[in-house]
């Protein structure tokens, strides 16, 4: 079983959190620092392996985490979960999110957690893994959105106009915090079908 | 109305959305908390609104703040709106913000019920799956409970997105609502061979969850999965799969030895290096579950040991660290297998990665021998000097001390060399583990009497060179030492070079900044010392140094009378006055030394840490009952009695029996050893430390004395270990010189011998001697200690609850089908629309499709699974359904036969269809287990126990509802059953058709006509319940019941099914089961046993338990019934004695036993009547007073006949031997008499079967 599945930046800020257990919103908050903090400090080309927090979990538990450019990908998982699985589904997940959101980058996190949501969702359901196909689950997502947009119709457009406008003088929104190496493949691990 | 919604939206589209919201947070960078709390403002103003687009951005909205920390749940009740919205949109919006932030205590979740059950049902997939990830977040035990059959429903829903999603729910459904696991089971089981592969591994990974938490419940699936496992290509379900089986081998070691060759193949093919892992780490725990060294597992031992040393080899560092990980659990068995990969290890220990350097670590505890020791703790004390992280270096100490200390101190040749490792280790600034350190000091002291010398005069240059432990606020974890060094330097004070000058060291004014529980042990241990001195001083001429010496301590112990602790000042005022006292008399120049040395005499022994918890409570003490009135509430908030002295009474001191005199005390140990050593149950103290405890010679003639005068024993500071490891190396040199000349005087007395291997060979493990005759003091435990550890489990783990026992389900249908209490609840109209419950529905179904598949079954599936889609949705919509059924028709292969009635009968049928496969698989683990040629192919073995499908299983239910139907059910089943053989194809499809036409009838009639076929109506009053297992023996410890089958698969077999209840208060261990085997009957014992050895039953039974084992006989001849004589011996073990018991039996085989259930048709039981080889017999039962149906039910219930036709009071039936003999009946019944005219080719048999027959009926 997954217990959470967390992403924060280098700075330790949320950029999602999925708890499949329920705690407190402060206690979240607190796992969320403790496990950037454990993180953080680790060195690239270490394993990827980590004892779970106090907080969260128990011996039973394992922290399972990819560093790409700027953003940490976490995973907690209890024993009946295979490591160099997981590691994989993190892969699976992070070269879905490019996929979807083309050339993904840390602010396509910031302004659509929703959405990331939405494709962890196809992955990911209470704790357990239900989906590792990666096109299954573009597919999935691709067509809910569809969806959204054909029930937008013309209600929607005016939304959709006003949003892009907003968006235009937008001084802040670089997107040179691409996450370049994002196409690195486990060694000698073949993705899962 | 369009322009209306555009107007509407206009209005609102300068709301803040998300996106501007995140804007806005990171826009006020500075003020952020207030700018949150004007946009949660906002966002309240927004949910006031009407409009849902409104309500669901604001929703959004809160969704992100609550990521960021901020508690959103009084929007609950507005979040439940917005999941209603019939838009998918915001009911996505919806769902997630519920998925985030509800729980089982938010309250309006009780709202959604319905919502969610309307979701789920809706016609648009999405819907579908957005309600099923959403509840799989928040489900409650209310939700479940009311859900869980429409998300059982869904598990059978045509598209694959949906079935995957409702099986995956259902692992929370069980475990929220543990009820529901039975009815559910057998349809999730139908899913481990879904044609989906995401649906597969969804119910693979929901199985693997609930096995994970109670193995023993599955391992009857281990033969379905090992098929999967043989062919499935995914490696996420392998790896589940190989998962599973490693939690399920340690109960059943046979499935080990299956699994072996299939995960060797595996290792050896597959190139994921995440599947080699995992099938590594199962093969380890089958090796460990098969303990019992087998000659060629040290093939797959090497083979695992050496692809492990590739992973820690490689680069990649996750596998390095896992490959270590996997290493120390083969260390745990076969600790040779890893030590010869000891330069690996050492190596890792040099990583820089700390994670691979803590895996290392753990793996040196299982590297270390008697010769290595030294030399692998010198490398970890210079790791100690080099780390930076405090945490590391902590971990780096204990695992020293536990290298160290391990089995008793096994492999520590030299306990000084070990004092002085401890010693420098309280040189370690901030560890944290002082108190470590101290308990390692005081056990080593107190339990290696040899040593005691060498550390008293260590702990003595500890105790002086205190300062600079205390100097430092940092150190103040180390200062723990402290207090073992002045306990050990009080206590054994007799060996003392110097008590005077430790005894001041002890009352330096420095000492009052030490903890309080440190000065404690510091004043206590100072009278010691006292004691001590005055008895040395009184010895000499002069009086005035004793005197001296009480007027240091009435100088000093002042100081601790003042203390704030109060176990300090009460220590220190009570020995003040004593000391007071003292020199009062020996002013009067009396003597007391002896007097003040009693105070503290008395040995001391280790007491086991477990001793107390071991002391069974005597019979008739109840320690919850108050001892005096329970004090009233306000009494007890007041007085903290518990505050005061807590932690203050010192854990390492230990009480002292005074009282009793040291004979005493002997003379009890010898016996308590005595009562040990016979009682086979008590489990010995390690036998190392047994030996040298009855060998050591005595402490007089230990051989160290010279030793210790070689080293340096005042070395200014602190003393250095290598200085040891030095000596150590030059006494083993000197110890093997020695050894050569005795072997070379040995060898000039022989004159012959040719021994220069002897010297060559590396010094071994048993020719290094310890420096000290160890004399390792065993731990004390309470007599009539219990030896089993019981360790408690959490009371609150959720997965206890799901400790049932599934296999009943479908190996033995009679045994404890779902009972009506057990259905899920279903909605009240519904049921009224529902033929059957769909729980039971979807119970007899499941086996359908567990079936091979071939030909069109396929097809048949998917059409069966649009229906159940179709049933539930015409409960909410009949146009809907149908537009499908047109759809439907589309895909049905068989054309326009699908009007409804037909396809309705159809699915009926296949209801009843037979779980052919899947019960021969099932029931016969055993089989499949044992059987002795291990299939190469799965599916070979699985066609296998298909042929063998021993239907009459399926006929012994017992749930008064289902059973009508059981005859007519075993009908069709073989019907089924027969067409997977391929015989008589074309009658067959006759058949068929008919039958549909009967079934066509049977629904729409009402089963009014005059002739039906197969049995019974469903009308006629029901069966009472009849069950196949008869009382076989019982006294008042055990009850034995059993049931006997034939087996299909071997003519000459009979399987003996016998359950054994447990009927006292005590465990059951050891059960054997013997027969005296006759001439035609024998009992199969494994190979190698004799002809008279009994089986042992594979299990034990706690109080109150039962269980079932089978028991497989040979029979040469079947045509006479058989009797058997037979034991069973067990063993009752209760706290504190075992009693042996034995049980005596006689197993009767009747002739009915011999026969199977076989199906027959009408024409061809005719052509078998014209045949002319059957011999006639008849019989008359009279007085016979039961209906028609209940009286074929109890023929073919009871000596596992089948009804091939009935005519109103008339029956045919048939039934087969396991040899193949055909019997037939014709059962004619008028009023209260009944005749029965029989047929078989085996006049001796049919005589006995009929015998047997009324004998039933006799009885009732």
């Amino acid at each position: 079983m997954i217990k959470a599945i967390l992403i924060f930046n280098n700075h330790g800020k949320p950029r999602l959190s999925k708890f499949y257990e329920h705690y407190s919103e402060d206690t979240e908050q607190q796992i969320i620092r403790e496990t950037f903090h454990l993180v953080s400090k680790r060195d690239e080309n270490v394993c990827n392996f980590l004892e779970g927090g106090m907080l969260i979990g128990g011996s039973d538990y394992r922290l399972i985490y990819r560093h790409y450019a700027t953003l940490y990908f976490v995973f907690c998982v209890d024993s009946s979960e295979s490591e160099l699985g997981i590691l994989d589904l993190i892969q699976v997940f992070v070269e879905t999110l490019d996929k979807c959101f083309e050339n993904v980058c840390e602010l396509d996190l910031i302004f659509h957690v929703d959405k990331v949501h939405n494709i962890l969702a196809e992955m990911v359901m209470g704790g357990m893994v239900l989906e590792t196909n990666m096109n299954e689950i573009i597919t999935q997502v691709d067509s809910q959105n569809k969806m959204e947009k054909s029930e937008a119709g013309i209600a929607g457009a005016p939304a959709r106009a006003v949003s892009a406008v907003k968006n235009m003088n937008l001084p802040e929104m670089p997107r040179n915090i691409n996450i370049g190496d994002i196409s690195i493949k486990v060694p000698n691990l073949p993705s899962f079908k | 109305m369009a322009l209306k919604i555009v107007k509407g939206s206009i209005d609102r589209m300068f709301d803040k959305n998300l996106q501007d919201l995140v804007r806005g947070i990171r826009n006020h960078k500075e003020d952020e908390a207030k700018y949150i709390s004007t946009c949660i403002d906002e966002i309240k103003q927004e949910l006031k609104q009407d409009n849902i687009a409104v309500k669901a951005n604001a929703v959004c909205k809160l969704t992100y703040l609550q990521m960021l920390g901020y508690d959103v749940s009084w929007a609950a009740f507005n979040i439940v709106e917005v999941m209603s919205s019939s838009k998918f949109t915001y009911k996505r919006i919806g769902y997630l913000a519920a998925s985030q932030c509800f729980h089982e205590s938010t309250d309006v979740i009780m709202l959604t019920t319905n919502q969610i059950r309307k979701d789920l049902s809706s016609p648009n997939q999405y819907d579908t799956g957005v309600a099923l990830t959403g509840l799989s977040c928040f489900v409650t035990p209310d939700l479940a409970r009311d859900l869980a059959n429409d998300i059982m429903t869904l598990m059978s829903h045509t598209k694959p997105y949906i079935r995957k999603k409702a099986v995956l729910i259902m692992y929370k459904v069980f475990l929220k609502y543990p009820e529901s696991l039975r009815p559910a089971f057998p349809r999730l089981k139908e899913k481990l061979e879904d044609p989906d592969p995401g649906v597969q591994s969804a119910a693979v990974n929901v199985i693997c969850e609930l096995a994970r938490r109670n193995p023993k419940n599955y391992l009857s699936l281990a033969p379905l999965f090992f098929k999967l496992m043989t062919s499935s290509t995914n490696n996420w379900v392998l790896i589940k799969i190989i998962k599973l089986f490693g939690a399920l081998t340690p109960l059943e070691p046979r499935l080990g030895k299956k699994l072996i060759e299939p995960l060797t193949n595996l290792i050896h093919s597959t190139s994921a290096m995440s599947l080699l892992y995992e099938c590594v780490n199962t093969v380890i725990a089958v090796l460990i579950s098969l303990s019992s060294g087998m000659p060629n597992h040290s093939a797959s031992i090497q083979l695992c040991v050496q692809k492990l040393r590739i992973l820690i080899e490689d680069s990649d560092q996750n596998l390095k660290y896992l490959g270590l990980l996997a290493m120390s659990k083969i260390l745990k068995t076969h600790p040779k297998s890893v030590q010869s990969h000891k330069d690996l290890i050492l190596q890792c220990l040099d990583d820089k990665d700390e994670s691979i350097r803590l895996r290392a670590l753990d793996l040196l505890y299982g590297m270390v021998s008697k010769k290595n020791l030294m030399e692998i703790v010198k490398k970890l004390m210079l790791h100690v000097d080099k780390a930076e992280g405090t945490t590391y270096r902590d971990e780096l100490l204990t695992k020293i001390i536990d290298i160290c200390s391990q089995s008793n101190y096994q492999y520590i040749t030299n306990f000084e060399w070990y004092i002085s490792i401890l010693v420098e280790l309280t040189r370690l600034e901030g560890t944290r583990h002082g108190h470590l350190i101290a308990s390692q000091m005081l056990d080593v002291a107190i339990r290696v009497k040899a040593i005691r010398v060498f550390a008293v005069a260590q702990m003595a240059t500890l105790l002086d060179n205190a300062h600079l432990m205390t100097g430092n606020v940092q150190r103040k974890g180390i200062c723990e030492v402290l207090y073992a060094a002045a306990w050990i330097c009080g206590e054994f004070s007799e060996h003392l070079e110097n008590p005077m000058q430790t005894l001041e060291a002890m009352l330096r004014p420095k000492v009052a900044t030490l903890p309080g529980h440190i000065q404690a042990v510091y004043v206590q241990n100072a009278a010691k010392l006292f004691a001590t001195l005055l008895k040395n001083q009184e010895g000499n001429t002069d009086r005035t140094a004793a005197q001296e010496t009480s007027q240091l301590m009435i100088d000093r112990l002042p100081l601790f009378v003042q203390s704030a602790n109060l176990e300090v000042q009460e220590r220190a005022s009570c020995i003040l006055q004593l000391v007071k006292y003292i020199q009062k008399l020996q002013q009067k120049d009396v003597e007391v030394a002896e007097e003040v040395i009693a105070l503290f005499a008395g040995e001391l022994n280790p007491v086991a840490p477990k001793a107390q918890k071991k002391v069974p409570v005597p019979e008739g003490l109840d320690l919850d009952a108050w001892i005096n009135e329970p004090p009233s509430e306000s009494e007890s908030e007041d007085e903290q009695p518990k505050a005061i002295f807590a932690k203050e009474e010192p854990k390492h001191s230990r009480a002292r029996h005074t009282e009793v005199d040291e004979k005493e005390l002997a003379k009890r140990r010898e016996a308590r050893k005595q009562e040990q050593a016979n009682n086979p149950f008590y489990i010995k103290a390690s036998p190392s430390s047994q030996k040298v405890y009855q060998e050591a010679p005595g402490v007089e003639h230990i051989p160290v004395v010279q030793i210790d005068l070689s080293v340096p024993l005042k070395v200014p500071g602190l003393p250095m270990s290598d200085q040891y490891v030095k000596l150590e190396e030059e006494r083993r040199q000197k110890e093997r010189v020695e050894k050569k000349k005795k072997e070379k005087k040995k060898r000039k007395e022989k004159r012959g011998g040719r021994g220069k291997k002897h010297d060559s060979g590396p010094e071994s493990e048993e020719d290094i001697t310890p420096a000290h005759m160890v004399d390792i003091v065993t731990e004390e435990m309470p007599e009539n200690a219990l030896p089993s550890d019981d360790d408690d489990k959490d009371p609150n783990d959720p997965h206890k609850a799901l400790d049932i026992d599934l296999d009943n389900l479908v190996e033995m249908a009679g045994r404890r089908p779902l009972a009506d209490s057990e259905k899920l609840p279903v909605r009240s109209h519904r049921a009224a629309e529902a033929l059957k419950s769909p729980a039971e529905d979807g119970d007899a179904e499941s086996p359908a499709s567990q079936e091979p598949k071939k030909k069109s079954s396929k097809e048949k599936r998917e059409k069966k699974k649009d229906k159940d889609g179709d049933r539930k949705k015409s409960k909410d919509d009949k146009k809907k359904k149908k537009k499908h059924k047109r759809e439907e028709k589309g895909e049905d292969l068989f054309g326009g036969q699908a009007d409804e009635p037909v396809v309705q009968s159809e699915e009926i049928s296949e209801v009843a269809a037979p779980p052919a496969s899947n019960a021969a698989e099932v029931s016969d683990l055993d089989f499949w287990l044992s059987n002795a040629p291990v299939p190469s192919n799965a599916q070979e073995a699985a066609t296998l126990a298909a042929e063998a499908a021993p239907v009459p299983e399926k006929a012994s239910g017992t749930a008064p509802d289902s059973e009508p139907d059981e005859p007519e059910e075993t009908d069709k089943k073989s019907s089924k059953h027969k067409k997977k053989k391929q015989k008589r194809e074309k009658e067959e499809k006759e058949k068929k058709k008919k039958k549909k036409h009967h079934h066509h009838h049977h629904h729409s009639d009402g089963g009014g006509e005059e002739s039906v076929q197969n049995g019974t109506v469903e009308e006629e009053e029901p069966l009472p319940p009849m069950s196949n297992y008869c009382l076989l023996a019982e006294n008042s410890y055990i009850k034995m019941e059993i049931d006997i089958q034939g087996n299909l698969q071997d003519g000459s077999q009979v399987v003996v099914s016998v359950i054994f209840e447990n009927k006292c208060d005590n465990f059951l261990k050891t059960m054997e089961f013997n027969v005296l085997d006759s001439l035609n009957s024998k009992l199969q014992r494994p190979e190698g046993s004799g002809p008279h050895d009994g089986l042992s039953v594979p299990f034990q039974l706690p109080p109150g338990v039962s269980n079932e084992a089978r028991f497989v006989f040979t029979m040469q001849s079947i045509v006479m019934p058989q009797k058997l004589k037979g034991t069973l011996t067990f063993i009752i073990k209760n706290e504190d004695s075992s009693t042996h018991e034995k049980l005596d039996f006689k197993l009767h085989f009747t002739c009915s036993s011999y026969l199977i259930t076989t199906p027959c048709y009408s024409d061809a039981f005719a052509k078998l009547l014209e045949s002319g080889d059957l011999k006639c017999s008849s019989v008359r039962l009279e007085g016979v007073n039961m209906p028609f149906h209940h009286l074929l039910a109890r023929i073919c219930f009871h000596h596992h006949f089948s009804v091939v036709e009935r005519i109103d009071s008339c029956a045919s039936m048939y039934s087969r031997s396991i040899q193949g003999h055909h019997v037939c009946l014709l059962v004619k019944t008028s009023g209260q008499t009944v005749s029965i005219d029989a047929k078989c080719d085996e006049p001796t048999l049919l005589g006995n079967v009929l015998d047997e027959i009324k004998q039933t009926f006799s009885q009732c």
